[in-house]
């Protein structure tokens, strides 16, 4: 069985693994919304290689060209690169307001700080 | 790639972590370049690693710099993940190779689009007429998400402003 052809997957898988990790065993809230990123990137990339075909180009029609990699997870990816800034924007507004209430945008301490009240 | 990530799991300097992040993204950009995808590749460029970058440190000014050491144990964590990944690679047994054009991904509609995109819309760039024709839809309910998390976010800090005002009236 051919498995060097996974390359890509484990790549990704790797990747995806580094963020979910960064998200569960760091406090750090600002720390977690750059693993969440990590995380959706390794995503994207997982999207992308899927829609590669060897030998194929950029889905622009033009002539002489027939082999076209898929365009259709591109469409994708597009339309989820944006919305991840979105929830990205919204997280970020959300550790600057736990900021101001607690003082601290470590998770441990916000954990005390709620214990100790 | 895989240096960056390592390197943004084990430096404690935020501001480092968040230029890493930046370097992550423009890694993946160029990456998307290779795979075919330039559409991708330029949104990744300049909304990923250029406006996030900014996000991130706009929020840095107003936070701390320095990460303290999580109190917790790290293993579970990292069982958890070595658990989720070997699942993960036993899964990717089953897909189709890198490349191969025979992969059921590339025979259901996507043959349907680069044929018959260019005389129903005569957009050249199949991504941009499945994106804003095909699926236009799609698109607006996009819009609104970016709207709806735009509301989020001056609601969150709007509320902080007002009330830091509030306090400075009552002081004065």
């Amino acid at each position: 069985m051919d498995i060097v052809g996974l390359y890509n997957y484990w790549i990704v898988i790797f990747l995806m693994m580094a963020g979910f990790y960064v998200v569960i065993a760091r406090g750090n809230l600002i720390k977690k919304l750059v693993g969440l990123n990590v995380f959706q990137a390794s995503v994207f990339v997982l999207y992308i290689s899927m829609g590669k075909v060897t030998g194929g180009t950029a889905p622009i029609i033009a002539e002489g060209i027939t082999n076209y990699s898929n365009p259709l997870p591109h469409v994708l990816i597009l339309t989820a690169i944006v919305v991840g800034v979105a929830t990205t924007a919204l997280g970020l507004a959300l550790v600057v307001r736990i900021r101001q209430a607690y003082g601290t945008i470590e998770e441990d301490e916000i954990h005390k700080l709620d214990d100790d009240s | 790639m895989a240096v960056t990530v390592v390197a943004i799991v084990r430096v404690r300097n935020l501001f480092a972590v968040a230029m890493l992040g930046g370097i992550y993204s423009l890694l993946a950009a160029s990456m998307f370049v290779a795979l075919d995808a330039v559409d991708v590749a330029f949104t990744e460029a300049a909304v990923g690693a250029g406006i996030s970058t900014v996000l991130f440190l706009g929020t840095l000014a107003v936070t701390s710099q320095q990460e303290k050491l999580p109190a917790h144990s790290q293993i579970i964590p990292l069982f958890v993940c070595a658990v989720t990944g070997a699942a993960l690679i036993y899964g990717s047994l089953d897909m189709a190779r890198f490349g191969d054009p025979k992969a059921p991904i590339h025979h259901h509609v996507a043959p349907l689009y680069l044929e018959e995109s260019q005389g129903a819309t005569s957009v050249p760039n199949v991504v941009t007429s499945v994106l804003a024709s095909y699926r236009g839809y799609d698109t607006l309910g996009e819009v609104t998400v970016i709207f709806t998390a735009g509301i989020g976010v001056i609601l969150l800090l709007g509320s902080w402003r007002r009330g830091r005002r509030k306090k400075e009236d009552e002081e004065a």
